[in-house]
């Protein structure tokens, strides 16, 4: 190895090592201690040292997918043995299971939503994208900042007159609505990011492609397009991210069959009090994709976070 | 991009072959590529905006569609200004901006320049510090209601073990003089990372040989920490506050979940005392002119830092 005079001593790495993983281990605590309390028991979750060793249940999760009736004795004992192991759960509380509680058709809901607004996004993202990068339109800057400057308006700003005009147009709690709606948020990212990508591209291929023959729109999805397939990949994960994310639209434009899991998964009450295993293992659910998806961005992350102001 | 050879070819051909090698015309293509998301930006943004900015000079309320609404001009504007719950939640939302941004900058900072000392395994640490920052704030802001509940809560057993104080002697989202300071510890828990993030890359911007030059000249590691490290990370620790000043302006989805603006109104950060107005009170002009006011500050504070951002890159 070469010798640098600039490189840190051993002594400083292990310091630096030290510090930052203690900050780590901080950060994660609440992250960790959503997932376990999802595995939790109520009382264990309500315990007093908080417990950190505990005995997994199933409880919570069935509880999040099942809404529960408390019978009487006669009717439990002459309902005979449960058949299935969630069953089993929901006997041990003295209840039966009433049906599916809601929570299934939220966390659809957003997957409907998420992607459905992201494939959209991509497609309107790539050809603007593309557009900006590679012809001379007149204002672009100007455009370009108009569609940059969409991003700093409080959603709740807009959210009166999108009411208004959902209401009118019939969108209001549709999943049509909300795809739309997300659309828009999050073009501005998505023409920015792709932009950036597309620009790094040699308009050479291009040249000799059109060259060889190609239309503009076949040099377009036959060499572009190919080229920019990571940019386009981390591109739709953000997208998708923001919209699975969103909450303030959620809760103000959908309330029953649109409604996505943000603004569902705080309301999941128990049997008096909240049911924070309940809570907890919605949250797990919700959550963990997207941090498996983080993992995978991770060196992407920094582009995304910046609409592409910071390239790294 | 005019002057490809293709272009000159094409323009050298005769007008029918042109066509056929080229296909539509580029301004087409143009055209066809920008416009669909043009327009829905203009429905889904700037339709609502100017609509926002009419229904800021009526007395329009939504629940209740059969009244006259009425030009009332400026009165909304003057009445908001005028109005002390407005200027409490405004004051609320500069508390939470300073703070969360002091000590974002800070940590953010501090985090990225010891990430930089490239101690074994960092990638994989600042990945786990990473996470907080892209799950939803609301769902998480929902479940540090439940670190920040009195005794049972493990943000108030851990200060409890650290301080000595009963854990269920204080709550962080009950009490008057807490709770500002609750919002700001899970924003900085949630966006620290993006910060750091952003130091990261311009820490590594700086090459090697500027240190190396120094090292040569004998400046002190104090003095090149001074000298080169800062003002070759400032333009991105600014970029840095200006995306978090905005999206800390705007703050809804995590305080809402968090305290829901209380006690009282003590965290009612602009959004939220907007959001209350617009859709509790449904008094729909008067929020708009709100909407109005909170959208001029955010777009004119941002295009003043802006240029002070231009001028510190410029140097």
């Amino acid at each position: 190895m070469s010798y640098s005079v600039t490189a840190p001593s051993n002594r400083t790495k292990w310091f630096a090592g030290f510090l930052v993983i203690g900050y780590a281990l901080i950060t994660i605590m609440p992250l960790l201690w959503i997932i376990a309390t999802g595995f939790k028991s109520p009382s264990d979750a309500i315990a007093y040292p908080p417990k950190v060793l505990f005995e997994p249940t199933m409880e919570g999760y069935v509880n999040l997918f099942t809404t529960r009736t408390r019978v009487s004795d006669e009717t439990m004992a002459a309902l005979g043995e449960p058949t299935t192991w969630y069953e089993q759960i929901v006997r041990d509380q003295n209840m039966v299971i009433a049906g599916p509680s809601r929570y299934g058709e939220r966390f659809m809901n957003s997957v409907i939503i998420g992607f459905g607004s992201t494939i959209l996004c991509m497609v309107l993202g790539t050809a603007a994208a593309y557009a900006f990068s590679r012809f001379r339109i007149p204002l672009k800057d100007d455009l370009l900042f108009f569609i940059l400057s969409t991003r700093m308006m409080p959603p709740i700003a807009v959210a009166i007159p999108i009411f208004l005009m959902f209401r009118n147009l019939g969108l209001n709690d549709t999943h049509l609505g909300m795809i739309l709606l997300y659309t828009a948020v999050n073009l501005s990212l998505s023409v920015w990011l792709l932009k950036g990508f597309i620009d790094e591209i040699p308009i050479e291929y291009e040249e000799a492609a059109l060259i060889d023959g190609y239309t503009r729109f076949q040099a377009f999805y036959k060499v572009v397009l190919p080229q920019a397939a990571t940019g386009i990949a981390s591109t739709a994960i953000f997208c998708l991210i923001f919209a699975w994310n969103e909450y303030a639209f959620a809760v103000l434009l959908t309330s029953g069959t649109a409604q996505t899991a943000p603004p569902f998964i705080p309301t999941i009450i128990g049997v008096g009090g909240k049911d924070w295993p309940a809570v907890a293992a919605g949250a797990t659910i919700f959550l963990v994709p997207v941090m498996v998806f983080t993992i995978l961005l991770r060196k992407h992350l920094l582009r995304g976070i910046t609409f592409g102001a910071v390239r790294k | 991009m005019t002057k490809s050879p293709i272009d000159a070819v094409a323009r050298a051909t005769p007008d029918p072959i042109a066509r056929r090698i080229r296909g539509l015309s580029d301004r087409t293509i143009a055209w066809i590529f920008v416009a669909p998301s043009i327009f829905l930006l203009l429905a889904v943004n700037i339709f609502p905006l100017i609509w926002t900015i009419r229904l800021s000079f009526t007395n329009f309320r939504v629940n209740r569609p059969n009244n006259d609404v009425e030009w009332v001009g400026l009165q909304n504007y003057e009445r908001i200004l005028n109005d002390g719950d407005i200027w409490n939640s405004m004051q609320a939302t500069a508390h939470f901006l300073l703070w969360t941004i002091a000590l974002q900058v800070l940590i953010g900072f501090a985090l990225a320049f010891l990430i930089n000392k490239k101690f074994r395994g960092n990638d994989l640490w600042t990945t786990i510090i990473v996470l907080p920052m892209m799950l939803s704030p609301a769902v998480v802001g929902n479940f540090w209601t439940f670190l920040y509940q009195p005794q049972i809560g493990l943000f108030n057993y851990v200060i409890g073990f650290l301080t000595g104080a009963d854990p269920s002697s204080f709550s962080m989202i009950g009490d008057v003089n807490l709770a500002p300071w609750a919002i700001v510890i899970a924003d900085t828990w949630m966006w620290t990372p993006f910060v750091m993030l952003i130091c990261l890359a311009g820490l590594r911007s700086i090459p090697d040989s500027i240190y190396e030059a120094a090292e040569c000249d004998r400046a002190s590691k104090w003095r090149q920490f001074w000298t080169i490290t800062i003002p070759m990370v400032l333009p991105f620790l600014m970029l840095a506050i200006l995306f978090r000043g905005i999206e800390n302006f705007k703050m809804f989805d995590l305080v809402v979940q968090l305290t829901g603006g209380g006690p009282g109104s003590i965290t009612e950060l602009t959004s939220i005392n907007l959001k209350r107005e617009a859709f509790e009170k449904w008094r729909t002009g008067y929020s708009s002119a709100y909407a109005v006011i909170l959208f001029v500050t955010v777009f004119g504070l941002a295009s003043i830092y802006v240029k002070a951002l231009n001028k510190v890159k410029e140097r």
